[in-house]
């Protein structure tokens, strides 16, 4: 059980930007015009810290480093209840995340974690 | 009602190039790369130009030519400085309406409001900071009878800007005006999502300007944005984004020791107090249009209202009639000038806003009006279109915390004064609120105890260049609009002067 996963189309969006760019990290952004939407760097881009949550690694076949997700720790107090899955759409556009240029963006897709899940991942 | 040709079409008040490169020291250059990206507008979803595709190699040329036109820019008079600026405004004035169309094109909003808001308060922007850099006056400390402080504003030098899309005129205008009036050179990279409409704005300008003053460079956040935020030839970075983008820009920035002015959106709560409904008035009618602004610009605003908190007291009657106020907005075509709401910027805007939607109902958010995207016919049918929505919720639910930048506003109730505040307070971010009152003593306690940097009160959406506009919280650093906004722009030179011809006594 892990609170973030990610579609097909996105892990096939992975491959391709790890084979250009090497290993890779999300982090999750707030606010504004580009923002409520993952963030994808080259791994170690963006100086994470005490105030980031890391929500889990994604595991892609093909990938060979896993691939960390964080958030910052005062914009999960408002997610924790909620699971996320990376998903990949058509677009323009990201701040600076990785998959611009090729004309599509990541995007998180969100569902309610049970009872049951949220017993097992335990609230932090 | 007028509605104008598209662009390219016959008839058009606006054509745009089939190609933009980059604008590098007084002249238009292709990227050393040789490539290029498509430009399509929400309007349709058809692609409408192409656009440089910056790297680095054309960063640094950009910078190289600002550093090279920077030192006799930054001595040029203030009242040189203000005749151009005032030249700009002037020569926007006269084109109005070419801007507009073009802006709303590319950016898919209502010409209405790009006809009367962006366009005319970017000219007002300009000539607002012309006045303002001729106002300007350092100071002098007198330290004792023979010995005097002198405090000069000089410019930084060459300066970074990233451009949003939500505005794409206007918020470079806010970055460009002072930075220009304060003697600096610029290199602005536009959004990806909006590059075009600026090169149509400078192909109106561009003659005034002397080489090297303002350079742009098109292209993406990590192609062109990251080499310009941690270009060492940089003296600043102004940004507006969101705050993953902003953390990363303050860390470039830590690397050549610069400061930045951040923009970063927020969650702004629009409080209506009882007494707006004491009568149905003039006043009530106000307070209404106040509740719909969450719908300005498709809601892709950082401002956006889109937390409006009401008085138990009066909440039923107030949302009834606030719902049927929304669902008079009419959407449609931007180019019509009866459009109040238009096209969402982008398809992952558009996609992200659903998305948003969803996450609502699941939460268990009442959907009052809209929820949906809406297919309006024809051409149309390819553009990025989502109905006016208003859900009834809780404080805690995502809908409520997050900024979807869409047409999106959030409902909930408050008992009294305090708990108003307390809920209002509740978000990580303090850019903009509201606050509705008949009772001048309520509307000003409230606007004090909100951690917002900008409290509209009896009042939205209004962006006069005489008030400052900035974050509190995680909405950012520094401000834009306003004379203080030279200060973000200027460093202070400090001549410590003695006019003693005695030693001062130590050896």
């Amino acid at each position: 059980m892990s609170r973030v996963d990610l579609t097909d189309a996105a892990a096939d969006l992975l491959r391709q930007l790890a084979g250009e760019h090497g290993p890779l990290m999300f982090h999750q952004s707030g606010g504004c015009c580009d923002g409520s939407a993952p963030m994808c760097y080259p791994a170690g881009e963006f100086r994470t810290g005490e105030a980031d949550v890391h929500l889990g690694d994604l595991d892609v076949a093909g990938v060979a480093d896993p691939v960390p997700v964080w958030m910052s720790r005062a914009q999960f107090e408002y997610w924790q209840h909620t699971h996320l899955t990376i998903d990949v759409v058509s677009g323009r556009g990201s701040g600076f995340s990785l998959e611009a240029p090729e004309g599509v963006r990541f995007l998180i897709r969100s569902r309610l974690l049970t009872d049951d899940e949220l017993a097992e991942i335990g609230r932090s | 009602m007028t509605t104008y040709a598209a662009p390219g079409q016959p008839g058009s008040v606006v054509a745009f190039e089939p190609r933009y490169d980059h604008f590098i020291g007084g002249e238009y250059v292709p990227p050393a790369k040789g490539q290029y990206f498509e430009n399509p507008t929400p309007v349709t979803g058809k692609v409408f130009t192409e656009i440089a595709r910056g790297t680095s190699e054309d960063v640094d040329r950009a910078v190289k030519a600002a550093t090279g036109a920077a030192d006799a820019w930054g001595r040029t008079s203030p009242a040189e400085r203000a005749v151009l600026l005032n030249q700009i405004a002037d020569r926007m004035e006269a084109n109005l309406e070419a801007i507009a169309v073009a802006e709303s094109w590319e950016n898919g909003k209502p010409v209405r409001e790009t006809l009367v808001a962006d366009i005319p308060l970017a000219v007002d922007h300009f000539r607002y900071f012309a006045g303002a850099i001729r106002a300007q006056e350092g100071s002098i400390s007198q330290l004792d009878a023979d010995t005097v402080a002198y405090h000069f504003h000089e410019p930084l030098g060459v300066v970074g800007q990233i451009i949003p899309w939500n505005f794409p005129i206007l918020m470079a205008t806010w970055k460009l005006a002072p930075a220009l009036a304060a003697g600096n050179c610029v290199v602005l990279k536009p959004a990806e999502q909006t590059p075009a409409s600026i090169h149509v704005l400078l192909s109106l300008i561009a003659d005034l300007l002397p080489a090297g003053v303002l350079n742009i460079v098109n292209g993406f956040g990590a192609e062109a944005g990251k080499p310009l935020a941690q270009h060492p030839g940089i003296r600043k970075v102004a940004f507006t984004g969101e705050t993953t983008t902003g953390r990363l820009i303050m860390q470039y920035a830590s690397e050549n020791i610069i400061p930045v002015t951040l923009e970063l959106g927020g969650k702004s709560p629009n409080i209506f107090f009882s007494d707006v409904a004491a009568a149905d008035d003039a006043f009530y009618n106000k307070a209404q249009e106040g509740f719909a602004m969450f719908a300005l610009n498709q809601g892709e605003v950082c401002t956006c209202p889109s937390r409006a908190l009401v008085q138990s007291s009066i909440y039923d009657s107030f949302i009834t009639d606030g719902v049927a106020r929304v669902e008079k907005i009419q959407q449609g075509n931007p180019l019509d000038t009866d459009t109040m709401i238009g096209a969402q910027a982008s398809n992952d805007q558009f996609e992200k806003i659903l998305s948003y939607i969803d996450i609502g109902r699941q939460e268990g958010a009442k959907v009052l009006t809209g929820g949906e995207k809406a297919d309006l016919g024809g051409e149309l049918s390819g553009g990025y279109y989502i109905k006016p929505t208003v859900f009834a919720g809780d404080n805690k639910m995502r809908i409520f915390q997050e900024e979807i930048f869409g047409p999106v506003v959030s409902v909930a109730k408050f008992d009294d004064y305090d708990d108003a505040i307390k809920t209002a307070n509740d978000t990580l971010y303090g850019l903009g609120a509201g606050v509705w009152s008949r009772d001048g003593n309520t509307a000003f306690r409230a606007g004090r105890d909100i951690e917002a940097g900008r409290v509209w009160t009896n009042c939205y959406h209004a962006y006069p260049a005489h008030a400052a506009f900035g974050g509190y919280k995680q909405s950012g650093i520094g401000r834009e609009n306003h004379r203080m906004m030279l200060d973000h722009y200027q460093q202070t030179k400090n001549l410590l002067v003695s006019y003693s011809p005695d030693a001062q006594g130590f050896f």
